[in-house]
């Protein structure tokens, strides 16, 4: 099982971001249905550990990924990246065959 | 594909259903725009890494708006038109802004708030002020990628209300809806509070470009709570500048100067203030239109001494703020500084020998403001969840109507926490009286010709009684942005009149419309004036590249041929002179059109050019 990592610059982000708000066991990272495409990605901090719970470690930090999910993003790498003026997470995600032009909601 | 942002435990949002909102610190001298990503306040920079955006706008001839830095390069060569500091004006009239004969503006007392007459037009410091925050607005959404839902613009506790309206009906026509007014130093204190997790009574020392704002909160267990606001609306960072303007004409024996130069030194001024709050001395040098030369030595201790009586002037109202707070300076568990201009060496030392501690400084004091902010337009766009905060404001002057006799009597006295609602109850003074007229007055003082009117309005149809014998029941309501709503009920029969005060300033809502409309229409023109640009640009492009294809091989065309291309090549050039889009884009057509048998044979000759010289076998080798 390959599971979903961290690229180096997501991973120095994310360790950042949750020292400045203080708390939190990691990132929790997963599908929902929504969207234009069917399927759209959640990306949360994580306080809590769930029952059906993965749990993933990539440069040190921990990615929570609920059983279902994993299927839709398994062998996914969160990059963070800037573009412009925007900066942000995008995830790279092999088992993505269609995306919604906008790449918010994806198919699989 | 989009670039994604992490959320709170379950509250990531559908995809296009990001609730992206700001925090606006609409400043004097600088403005600042943030925005919570990924849980922490950043402010936004521009493409150049620039946080802060001079408040300065300058209108030229051609109706074209620059705002910012180029704008405020400029001031020195057209500071007529350039226009700075506009918050001094927001909201006021001519006689509110006092001395006006050394600033360079043409002025328009009109009923109300002041105007300004620029090149392109009178401009009223609400459409300056949008012009700013237009900027701010598309700076975000590059920055964020996507449409704002809303954004929480600062102003100063010690705004009235005509300042606070101005400022909302300026975000109106910036295209920005207002989640919330939020006072200044309410926003700093949330910057730090938040941040610092602490609690106790902290004094908001805010000497930005322009105004000077003391307040008095307290903070605990989140809950902000402003117990008193005081300050000068008149003195500020500016203030520094011009007593060291001042200063360079008197040592350089210099009278009245024009507009440009007067703006020269000024800009040179403030650049000597800035290098003092890390050099001993700075040298001060200029040229004026008249060929002097301006070339002086300023020191810290000449700064600090013509400087010292400006920085007296902002303990008068600590004082009183701590008063109105029934507190010491002994319980005031720390001090937040806000503005840059609280980066002077003096200021921080005479703020902190007032409260015998040093003040709190580790947030940026240019930026805290809109850090602040940001979190709270975070929080009222739904982008948080669990630990919920209150929010408690003040009123910063007291509101009431008038009696008989010309006096005010108060209603919802200064200080008291927003929202909040008060009514009183008044009573006719003549036998037969059939009407009221309520008249809304914002301010301390006891003579309703010392107060500031808000707004007047009528209630009629009064059964006629004998004087006292009706009971007119008066209320004021004010909302969480400060703003007033007075409305008047006769008791006995329930005639009811009221008013949502904003008119105060002179700005109809019909007025707000066309301003609207005029922005709108701006838009229209601007993008055709860019779709013109980009079309010549083309045009251009490819009479250049034709007139280069018919050099190199015109020998390819019959006679027919080059005259067909020729002559639309006299259309093209005859429509790039005139103002027509449509035809020039028409002839742009025409001319690729015409060429299309032209480039084809041009193809098949490089083609041609390439396999010939060639033998077989190199080409197989390939």
């Amino acid at each position: 099982m390959m599971g979903v990592t961290l690229s180096e610059a997501a991973a120095k982000h994310v360790q950042n971001f949750i020292a400045k708000r203080g708390k939190g066991l990691g990132l929790r990272i997963g599908v929902r249905t929504s969207g234009c495409s069917g399927m759209a990605y959640k990306l949360e901090f994580a306080d809590q550990l769930a029952e059906d719970d993965l749990q993933f470690v990539s440069h040190g930090v921990t990615l929570l990924v609920d059983a279902k999910s994993l299927p839709y993003i398994e062998g996914m790498e969160l990059d963070y990246t800037r573009e412009g003026l925007n900066e942000g997470f995008k995830f790279n995600n092999p088992n993505v065959k269609n995306e919604c032009g906008c790449g918010e909601s994806f198919q699989v | 594909m989009a670039l994604l942002q992490i959320s709170e435990p379950d509250l990531s949002t559908a995809p296009h259903q990001h609730r992206l909102a700001v925090g606006i610190d609409l400043g004097t001298t600088n403005s600042l725009v943030a925005t919570v990503r990924n849980g922490i306040s950043v402010v936004l920079n521009d493409e150049n890494g620039r946080a802060m955006l001079p408040s300065v706008v300058r209108y030229a001839a051609d109706s074209s708006v620059t705002v910012g830095e180029a704008a405020q390069i400029e001031q020195s060569v057209d500071p007529t038109n350039t226009i700075i500091s506009v918050k001094r004006f927001m909201g006021r009239g001519l006689k509110d802004v006092g001395d006006t004969s050394r600033l360079p503006y043409r002025f328009v007392d009109t009923d109300g708030m002041l105007q300004l007459r620029t090149v392109a037009g009178v401009k009223s410091p609400v459409e300056v002020s949008a012009e700013i925050l237009k900027v701010l607005r598309m700076r975000a959404e590059a920055a964020l990628g996507g449409e704002l839902v809303g954004a929480v613009i600062t102003v100063p506790a010690y705004f009235d209300d005509a300042q606070r309206q101005a400022t909302k009906d300026a975000a109106k026509i910036a295209g920005l809806n207002v989640l919330r007014l939020l006072n200044e130093p309410t926003a700093a204190a949330i910057a730090y509070g938040l941040d610092n997790a602490s609690e106790g009574v902290y004094a908001v020392y805010d000497l930005g470009g322009g105004t000077f704002d003391i307040s008095i909160l307290r903070l605990t267990r989140g809950v902000f709570e402003v117990l008193s606001a005081n300050g000068d609306s008149a003195l500020g960072g500016d203030d520094f500048d011009q007593r060291i303007h001042c200063w360079l004409l008197e040592k350089n024996d210099l009278s009245a100067l024009n507009p440009q130069d007067t703006r020269l030194l000024l800009t040179q001024a403030r650049a000597a203030k800035e290098q003092l709050t890390e050099h001993d001395r700075t040298r001060i040098t200029a040229v004026l239109s008249s060929g002097e030369l301006v070339d002086n030595v300023l020191t810290q201790d000449e700064f600090q001494s013509m400087s010292h009586n400006l920085i007296q002037r902002t303990l008068q109202p600590l004082r009183r703020a701590l008063r109105d707070a029934k507190l010491s300076a002994a319980d005031i568990k720390g001090v937040v500084m806000v503005g840059g201009a609280t980066r002077m060496p003096q200021v921080q030392q005479a703020v902190g020998e007032f409260f015998g501690q040093i003040p709190l400084n580790n947030l940026d004091p240019d930026k805290v403001v809109a850090l602040g902010a940001a979190i709270q337009a975070n929080l009222l766009a739904g982008n948080r969840s669990g630990d919920e905060w209150l929010l408690l404001d003040v009123i910063p002057l007291s509101l009431g109507i008038e009696t008989m006799g010309g006096l005010v009597e108060k209603i919802i006295p200064r200080n008291s926490t927003i929202p909040t609602a008060r009514a009183q109850e008044f009573t006719t003074y003549k036998d037969g009286q059939t009407a009221m007229s309520i008249h809304v007055l914002q301010g301390e003082r006891e003579l309703v010709s010392d107060c500031r009117s808000l707004a007047k309005f009528e209630l009629r149809g009064i059964p006629a009684m004998v004087a006292g014998a009706a009971r007119i029941r008066v209320t004021f309501q004010v909302d969480a942005d400060g703003l007033l709503n007075v409305s008047a009920r006769e008791m006995g029969c329930g005639m009811e009149a009221a008013i949502v005060v904003k008119p105060s300033y002179g700005l109809s809502d019909a007025e707000i419309t066309r301003m609207l409309q005029d922005s709108v229409q701006h838009a229209q023109d601007d993008m055709q004036a860019r779709a013109r640009q980009e079309q010549q640009t083309e045009a251009n492009q490819l009479l250049e590249a034709v007139q280069h294809a018919l050099v190199q091989d015109g020998e390819l065309l019959d006679h027919q041929q080059r005259s067909r291309i020729e002559a639309q090549m006299t259309v093209l050039q005859g429509s790039l002179k005139t103002e027509d889009t449509l035809a020039l884009k028409r002839a742009v057509n025409a001319l690729n059109e015409a060429t299309v048998s032209f480039a084809q044979a041009r193809m098949d000759k490089s083609v041609a050019g390439v396999l010939t010289g060639k033998n077989i076998s190199q080409l197989e080798t390939k």
